[in-house]
């Protein structure tokens, strides 16, 4: 592979694989307020 | 009467594998590749990554908020947005009822591929096997005959999606996809390590990746950078308004959004890195220079690689993972475009969840196999498939962003809405890009594509052919969503929707998040029950009376 492919495969693999690794991170250290309107919903009156 | 709550995700896991699921599909696989190879290969990833942050997770964003907020279905969401909208709704649940109806016959394809791949059928000449196991006709505009081989496995495929919706958002669509993701996973990652095993593979990926930095120069790298973000990430089909009207009050939409756009682009970076190592395989293997090999679409999944796969060490193996990863990826695909369809139904009609299923389940089977198991169904499909994308999705969505940014105004009540809850707050920069920069990229796009429509028939199709089985199909989606949006819902109540909008008075700050309803369990499917309620006030301009 050429020198420019070899960067640019990294970079992509970097910045694609990276931003996505970043996004779940932040989804999941954010709180699950999903799962509490879920519990409030099942929640015995 | 109390009214029963709609249906919730049970997790956060479970709503981003759907999305992802939905966003993750056939396109990923065999269009992306192609795409990025011939507009710039490294470069680009640079048009590429501006599109997905400029257009691709704004519009994730604003579907997620238009779902959440007005917890119904897409027809539904804008009619309680704004009466009239509500023909956009609808035109995307008649342009997803077109691309369900062939979306399931590929699949129908690729299932019985995973079995060809075990003897290799095909031989040694995989694009006529292809023509044969299709009984495709010599020119495209008849039908004359009915193939049986697509038709029995088409059924199955309608089964399975039917069986999985029938069975609700938690017990089906989540479940099914937190089975299939992890699958689809596990099967590409596996195919991708043998892909770079073999001889050539580095061939492949230094023509994938070598940068043409001068492409960047060219608008139509940009127009296709655009093209391929707006198509993959399942946004303007009315999937994501839906599958986000599934969500609580109180989720996380921008961290979402951005998760699943970044997980979508991961996954076409992983397809593209394991198509282009086989490209390499068989260029080198052939003697051919990579741009020779290179293919997409179609040929590339169901001619080039059962060539590659008869050529290779294990081959009916890697035939597994490929057309398993397809079929994978194209179900879960599959479910999010036909529930948008029987969520809309649903709601109109007040029919049960199965009820629903089974009738929306027979039209559409009844609609596939009839027109594309047959022996004119590959031509009809690359048409309809080529109008109703750019006629249909993609003009919908340009027709909803105008409604929603400049008709309406409502963007900074969307913003407001997302901010609310979200882990990443949101900037003018948002506003921006939807109500500047995505429209003039879309209007772009319409205007580039009418060019090439004016001056060529697609393919090369006969005009009278493409008049009914191209622009035909197409228009015939825009006026049903208008016909439809006309019809007087036999259930419309004010407030009697599952999942109204709780009530605000009007004026209220959107930017306050609302109190959750005290509701009880949502079933899992069956009725949904509609009580008469409040008027689903909309900030004060809901207009949801007929």
């Amino acid at each position: 592979m050429s020198t420019s492919a070899v960067i640019m495969m990294i970079v992509s693999i970097a910045l694609v694989w990276g931003g996505m690794i970043t996004a779940l991170i932040n989804v999941y250290r954010f709180p699950d307020m999903q799962r509490e309107d879920s519990e409030a919903t099942t929640a015995p009156r | 009467m109390s009214a029963q709550p709609r249906e919730q995700w049970s997790t956060r896991t479970g709503f981003l594998l759907a999305a992802i699921g939905s966003a993750v599909g056939l396109g990923n696989i065999w269009r992306f590749p192609a795409v990025a190879y011939e507009k710039g290969g490294g470069a680009f990833l640079l048009p590429y990554l501006i599109a997905l942050l400029t257009a691709g997770i704004p519009l994730l964003i604003l579907e997620y908020t238009i779902g959440r907020r007005y917890r119904a279905s897409a027809p539904g969401a804008f009619r309680r947005m704004w009466r009239p909208a509500a023909a956009i709704g609808w035109w995307q649940v008649a342009v997803c009822f077109v691309i369900a109806s062939y979306y399931a016959v590929i699949l129908a394809w690729a299932v019985r591929y995973v079995g060809f791949s075990f003897t290799e059928s095909w031989g040694d000449d995989p694009d006529g096997f292809f023509s044969s196991f299709l009984e495709t006709a010599e020119s495209p505009g008849t039908i004359s005959s009915f193939v049986p081989g697509v038709a029995w496995t088409l059924l199955a495929v309608w089964l399975s999606a039917l069986v999985i919706l029938a069975l609700g958002v938690r017990r089906g669509i989540e479940r099914a996809n937190k089975i299939f993701i992890p699958l689809l996973v596990v099967f590409f990652v596996v195919l991708v390590v043998r892909a770079l095993t073999l001889d050539g593979a580095t061939v492949g990926l230094d023509a994938f990746f070598t940068p043409d930095w001068g492409a960047l120069s060219d608008g139509s790298v940009w127009v296709a950078a655009y093209g391929q973000i707006f198509f993959s990430l399942s946004i303007g089909f009315g999937i994501m308004i839906t599958y986000a009207s599934y969500l609580g009050r109180r989720a996380d939409l921008t961290g979402s959004a951005l998760a699943v756009g970044f997980s979508n682009s991961s996954f076409e970076l992983l397809a593209g890195i394991g198509v282009f190592a086989t490209l390499g395989f068989m260029a080198t293997r052939s003697g051919l220079a990579v741009d020779e090999v290179v293919s997409e679409g179609v040929g590339l999944a169901f001619v080039a690689f059962p060539q590659i796969i008869s050529e290779m060490p294990l081959g009916a193996f890697f035939g597994v993972l490929f057309f398993g990863s397809l079929v994978f990826a194209g179900l879960t695909s599959l479910i999010s475009i036909v529930q948008v369809i029987v969520s809309a139904v649903e709601e109109h009609t007040g029919m049960g969840r199965i009820r629903t299923v089974v009738s929306v389940g027979i039209a559409l089977t009844v609609v596939s196999t009839g027109l594309f198991a047959t022996d004119g169904g590959l031509y009809l499909l690359d048409a309809a498939d080529h109008f109703i994308n750019a006629y249909g999705v993609a003009l919908a969505a340009l027709v909803s962003l105008i409604v929603v940014s400049w008709v309406l105004r409502r963007l900074p009540r969307q913003q407001a809405e997302a901010d609310a809850t979200s882990s990443v707050r949101l900037g003018v920069w948002w506003r921006l890009c939807l109500g500047v920069v995505t429209p003039l990229v879309l209007g772009w796009m319409m205007v580039d594509s009418l060019r090439q429509e004016l001056s060529r028939n697609y393919e090369d199709y006969p005009t009278s052919f493409l008049l009914w089985a191209g622009w035909g199909v197409a228009g015939a989606a825009l006026l049903a969503g208008v016909l439809l949006s006309l019809l007087r819902r036999p259930r419309d109540r004010p407030g009697n929707g599952p999942g109204d909008d709780v009530p605000q008075p009007a004026g209220t700050p959107p930017d306050v998040p609302r109190v959750p309803p005290r509701i009880e369990d949502a079933p899992e499917h069956g009725r949904q029950g509609r009580g008469p309620g409040p008027r689903p006030a909309d900030d004060g301009t809901s207009e949801e009376s007929s």
